[in-house]
């Protein structure tokens, strides 16, 4: 048995378990705050920070995904802090990232009246070719928003195959098979999990894909 | 104003390959004082000096100290002697030339928590400090300071020494973690914090060598001399490594909160160069600039962070009024961009965007808007990264334009 907390979020008192998370408390009192890398059923890696929310007396802003609920806290999941930090990632992963087949992220961008074009062109860019190196799927890292999803998914979160790691550091980090081997040649087992739980398109079944370059979709 | 250096006093006096010199000149008397006053008693003394964290945090170390003491073991102590930030090179005198006080403190520390073993975990780049390490590890076990039963006292431990592969974010103590796992270098998210889950989940300490040494100080002459030195908020001794345009670059230790002023005129011996001062990077990359208005304020961690910068390593690095600024922001740009692990998207693209408008602005090609586009970025990497690289990636350039330094 947990025992219950009271909390305040966007001035609203909020009931919630002691060991809810800020967007688990949030959500129960019907209040929306926007993730990416989170999937309900995925250990959250809290590496996009979309969802992060101010919270009174802390001094960083908080990744609303993992951060415990405390009794009396006084959070505020819109503040000028919490749009700018939105708004400048959504900006900067748009000048980085293919987002076509991403509606979300695209009314995510709409949303927090973000202008990726006033970086300017002269950007460094991330340049991957479209990898079909099997028949079940396509992987288009173009599209790739490094959520970890899929390599979660292919870990120790679902499938237990560990076909799927990074390369690369910093900027320049991809998605990755052991020495960038192709798929057959890897542990993968093509479950489709990490297809499944991909938020961009950049996983892609390889018949859908080929489907839409016929069709000029 | 004379000062009697303390933690760099053995360093050019002894043979740092010899533990027969080191112990003829007071090594391994904090241990043996140590184990006369039992684990709690050395706790409460670290608990009295208030001994903020060399590393760059300023965390108090008695709480981290007292924290694993009361912990369940299985549990670690790690010495970070990694040092990456730019400027930054106390660590590695330390480690060269006494490399046993390195040893003799982690050993003391194990013997306060009652930890199973130690780490030593070396910059990669840090041949010599690495050998010496070595070599002094295998005198301690030859000479009975490692293994079983140390001093008569029933206490086990054992110290591992192990290299970085030369990432700067593996200096960060959750990453160094994982790094000694055999993982990526990717920091961990926060809580747990070491000292529930460190090392292998377990209740660790964690310390830079610089504040490790400190404690063998602390455990031979005391709190109350600790904190005789220097400011009542920050005290002790320091050591800042001092380089760029100073005629005499190199290590100093001096009482913590002496002035920029006296650090540059006093121990560097002047500016160099046209002997103008223009600004000083304090704290390394991470750190911030600090112009001539504030030569006169205290190198310690409170008076920095009242003015917005932060003591950090405690590395200076000088600029006199010859040097084109420019490239220097560029390399602290494209230094952030290249060590980012990219876990988190603030400093995954907030770093590389930074170097990119640094670049452009550099190259005369700035856009109207781009300084607003830095600290957005800025604020946000600051707010919203996980770790302290992105979180402070973003604080030397934004101090520069505050100084109009370009
Ligand atoms: C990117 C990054 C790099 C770091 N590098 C080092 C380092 O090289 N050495 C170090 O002692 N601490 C480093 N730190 C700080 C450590 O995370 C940690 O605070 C420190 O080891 C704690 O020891 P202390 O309390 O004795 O300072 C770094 C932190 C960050 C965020
Ligand atoms: S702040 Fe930078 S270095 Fe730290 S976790 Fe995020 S991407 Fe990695
Ligand atoms: S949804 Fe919380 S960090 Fe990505």
């Amino acid at each position: 048995m947990t025992s219950t907390i009271s909390l305040t979020i966007d001035g609203q008192p909020v009931e919630a378990p002691a060991d809810a998370t800020v967007l688990q408390a949030a959500e129960a009192a019907g209040i929306t705050i926007p993730t990416l890398c989170h999937h309900p059923n995925l250990t959250p890696p809290a590496v996009c920070r979309l969802c992060v929310v101010e919270w009174e007396g802390r001094r960083t802003l908080q990744p609303a995904c993992v951060t415990q609920v405390a009794a009396d806290a006084v959070i505020h999941t819109r503040s000028p802090r919490v749009d700018l930090a939105r708004r400048t990632i959504l900006e900067m992963l748009a000048t980085t990232v293919d987002l076509s087949d991403a509606p979300e992220l695209r009314a995510m961008l709409a949303e927090y009246d973000a202008h990726p074009e006033r970086f300017g062109e002269d950007l460094t860019r991330r340049e991957h070719e479209v990898i079909i190196d099997n028949s079940f799927f396509v992987r288009d890292y173009d599209k790739c928003v490094l959520c970890w999803r899929c390599v979660e998914a292919c870990g120790t979160d679902m499938e237990h195959a560990f076909a799927l790691g990074f390369s690369g550091r910093g900027f320049e980090t991809s998605i990755a098979t052991f020495f960038e081997n192709p798929m057959p040649e890897t542990t993968c087992v093509f479950c489709g999990n990490c297809v499944g739980v991909c938020p961009t398109g950049a996983l892609k079944d390889r018949r859908v894909f080929e489907l839409e370059m016929a069709t000029d979709y | 104003m004379s000062y009697e250096p303390v933690l760099t006093a053995r360093i050019g006096k002894i043979d740092p390959a010899s533990l027969t010199d080191y112990e003829a000149h007071g090594g391994f008397q904090a241990l043996i004082r140590a184990v006369e006053l039992g684990p709690g008693r050395v706790v409460a003394l670290m608990e009295e000096a208030t001994l903020l964290g060399r590393g760059g945090a300023a965390f108090p170390a008695g709480i981290k100290w007292r924290a694993v003491h009361q912990a369940e073991g299985p549990k670690f102590v790690v010495a970070n002697a990694d040092e990456s930030e730019p400027g930054t090179f106390k660590d590695r005198v330390l480690m060269e030339g006494d490399p046993y006080a390195l040893i003799e403190a982690v050993i003391l520390a194990g013997f306060a928590t009652a930890a199973d073993k130690g780490f030593i975990y070396v910059r990669g780049e840090y041949a010599r400090a690495y050998q010496r390490l070595r070599h002094a590890i295998a005198r301690c076990y030859e000479a009975g300071y490692l293994g079983r039963d140390i001093l008569g006292s029933g206490f086990e431990f054992h110290i591992e020494l192990r290299r970085g592969a030369g990432a700067y974010i593996c200096g960060e103590e959750t990453a160094l973690f994982e790094s000694i796992e055999g993982k990526r270098g990717y920091p961990r998210l926060k809580p747990p914090f070491p000292t529930q889950a460190g090392l292998f989940g377990r209740p660790t300490l964690i310390n830079n060598v610089e504040t490790l040494i400190n404690a063998l100080h602390i455990v031979l002459r005391g709190p109350a001399w600790f904190n005789s030195i220097g400011p009542a908020h920050s005290p002790g001794p320091k050591l800042y490594p001092l380089s760029g345009r100073v005629q005499r670059p190199g290590l100093v230790e001096a009482p913590m909160g002496i002035t920029l002023r006296e650090l540059i005129e006093e121990h560097g011996g002047g500016v160099s160069g046209s002997g103008e001062f223009r600004v000083a990077l304090v704290g390394g990359a991470a750190g911030a600039f600090l112009g001539p208005d504030h030569l006169n304020t205290p190198l310690d961690f409170r008076s920095l962070a009242s003015i917005g910068a932060a003591l950090g390593s405690g590395a200076v690095i000088v600029f006199d009024t010859s040097v084109d600024m420019k490239p220097i922001l560029q390399r602290i740009a494209d230094f952030f961009a290249h060590e980012s692990c990219g876990k988190c998207y603030p400093c995954q693209l907030g770093t590389m965007r930074q170097r990119d408008i640094i670049a452009r602005m550099v190259a005369g090609q700035g856009r109207p808007g781009d300084l607003q586009l830095l600290r957005d970025i800025g604020q946000t990497m600051r707010d919203t990264s996980i770790c302290g690289l992105g979180q402070t990636a973003s604080n030397a350039i934004l101090s520069a334009f505050e100084l109009k330094l370009t």
